[in-house]
């Protein structure tokens, strides 16, 4: 693997501006993260594996509420991406989130609930089997007086599991924006007597059927999902619909 | 390595200047028989010690009237050394304006006696102290060393309240928290405002429900207006003789929600709200980006679900 990737990295290196080329590296981890390998084994296994700028992770490098991190994956500078995994490397589940950007740009904001400091990674897979990695380092030991964060938690989710909310915007700045709150607990079955209970599947669905994007989601997802993506020209409405592990399922339909 | 530098000099830092853990609270006479501690318009460090929130006392005639005690319980106790080279009397009655941790965690050094706080205050100390507590022993350190939740053991009504010889008048407005004590001490024509008005740095707003904040504020400003007004001191900041500190409190928060709002109806995810850069008229102000940053992820949710047409 090791020669065939080397000439890839070159190959790449001369399409890009000079200080973007010179970020990109087949190993040793930007972050310096001691679970490197680690998730490397466990994501992208057998394949070849490049740090690329061009997989942009956009995240607070200090996190006020660790059950709420923003984080924006863009990986849209990077052509023929075909699925993107999310995870952090010291989180007690790892994994986040996978995406499939089919017919939409490879992008999707969210927000994550974190334990403590980490990485926070989006691994792009391009059509050559390649996986591009890029990631950032949140410090979640900021705080203030941010009060221990909304304990017991909401339960709003009792009467209205699975209510989608959510718009588009066809104009201004952010035309081809879609945007979505889903309410759903999100418990993540770490703590005691309360069982793992989390979205496991979102479609995006355009008015003729074909699929736009899909999202595999985990226990790390913040609860009531806010989920950000950009769907480049859009036309009509957006179909929502997917599924907990429990079998819940929702379907609901995004206007323009 | 960059992360290492930076702690390794807050390491060195709060060695210099914590080792004797002394806050060094220096009493200023405000007016006729009323005092503050000023503390600094900074967040809680290792350095400070949390000595970043004004507190306050009024020698009446029978006793010592404590309006709130600091961050830790260092913070209490020094502050009572410092009252008792002012005044040999006795402590009277401690109030505290509201249920944050830099207003309440010196009660213990006052178990002694009475403490008082809105019904509200007392439950929110009571459910969140420990909490907040933990929260300033990782920000502060040692300066919480011994520190223990002390919920006032009395419940304050607004309208008159007469304690060791003095009147004063309780204001009970929300915003800041859900339970916010005005202090009007008609004596001395001073005003002590609690956390709803910030004076020279950025407000907090962990806890803030804006809308009540600012209608608070309007009230506030009536109470200035009144003609025994003398001295407004606000929960962080110089006192002011005028209503100055109170416009700014309101400019911020203005400024804020509309930002919020205006952020999440134009489609706006949170990390493009946090790369908002600050309006001019702001960007001198001290913790102002720092407040900012946690004031978008305690407000902007609550934007976003509304553009998002979603229920409350
Ligand atoms: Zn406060």
């Amino acid at each position: 693997m090791k020669y065939p990737l080397t000439i890839a990295a070159i190959a790449l290196a001369a399409l890009m501006p000079p200080a973007e080329a010179a970020a990109l590296r087949e190993n040793g981890d930007p972050l310096d993260s001691a679970r490197w390998s680690e998730m490397r084994k466990a994501f992208l296994a057998g394949a070849p594996v490049l740090f690329d700028p061009r997989v942009k992770v956009i995240a607070p490098s200090t996190a006020e509420n660790p059950m709420q991190v923003p984080v924006t994956v863009d990986a849209t500078a990077l052509p023929g991406v075909v699925e993107v995994v999310v995870f952090a490397d010291f989180n007690p589940i790892v994994q986040v989130l996978r995406f499939f950007p089919e017919a939409a740009p490879a992008f999707l904001g969210f927000r994550v609930k974190l334990q403590q400091s980490t990485p926070v990674r989006a691994a792009a897979r391009t059509a050559d089997g390649v996986w591009h990695v890029g990631g950032a380092w949140v410090n979640t030991v900021g705080g203030g007086c941010t009060a221990p964060s909304a304990a017991g938690g909401s339960k709003e989710w009792q009467q209205r599991l699975n209510e989608v909310s959510g718009r588009q915007w066809s104009e201004g700045p952010n035309a081809g924006r879609v945007r979505l709150r889903i309410v759903h607990p999100m418990d993540t079955g770490l703590v005691a007597g309360t069982p793992a209970f989390f979205l496991e599947e979102i479609n995006f669905t355009d008015t003729a059927g074909k699929r736009v994007m899909r999202v595999q989601t985990y226990e790390p997802v913040s609860e009531n999902p806010v989920f950000t993506l950009n769907r480049g020209e859009a036309a009509g409405p957006l179909e929502a619909s997917g599924r907990d592990n429990n079998g819940n399922a929702f379907k609901a339909r995004i206007a323009q | 390595m960059k992360r290492l530098a930076c702690a390794l000099l807050m390491l060195l830092a709060s060695q210099l200047g914590a080792a004797d853990f002394d806050y060094r609270l220096a009493a200023v006479q405000v007016a006729k028989d009323v005092y503050a501690f000023i503390g600094k318009t900074e967040d809680f460090t290792t350095d400070n010690g949390g000595n970043i929130v004004n507190t306050a006392f009024i020698v009446a005639p029978q006793g010592v009237i404590v309006i709130d005690t600091g961050s830790s319980l260092r913070y209490g106790q020094q502050m009572r050394r410092a009252i008792a080279t002012v005044t040999a009397k006795p402590i009277a009655l401690v109030i505290n304006t509201h249920h944050h941790p830099d207003h309440f965690l010196g009660n213990q050094a006052f178990a002694d006696v009475p403490i008082a706080a809105l019904a509200e205050t007392r439950n929110g100390i009571a459910a969140d102290g420990n909490a907040f507590a933990e929260n300033l022993f990782r920000m502060s350190g040692d300066w919480m060393k011994g520190t223990e939740v002390q919920v006032p053991s009395r419940t304050l009504s607004p309208g008159r309240l007469d304690v060791a010889g003095r009147s004063l008048r309780l204001v009970a407005l929300d915003g800041h928290t859900g339970a916010d004590l005005v202090i009007d001490d008609e004596a001395s024509g001073v005003i002590f405002a609690g956390d709803l008005v910030f004076n020279g740095r950025a407000p907090t707003t962990p806890h803030a429900d804006v809308a009540h904040w600012l209608a608070a504020l309007d009230r506030l400003e009536a109470l200035t207006r009144e003609s025994g007004f003398k001295l407004l001191l606000p929960g962080h900041g110089k006192p002011t003789s005028d209503a100055a500190p109170i416009r700014q409190t309101r400019a911020w928060l203005s400024w804020l929600t509309a930002a919020m709002r205006e952020s999440a109806k134009s489609g706006l995810d949170m990390n493009d709200v946090l790369a908002r850069p600050l309006p001019a008229e702001f960007a001198d102000m001290p913790l102002a980006a720092t407040e900012y940053r946690r004031s978008v992820g305690h407000l902007f949710p609550a934007a976003e679900q509304e553009a998002l047409g979603g229920k409350p």
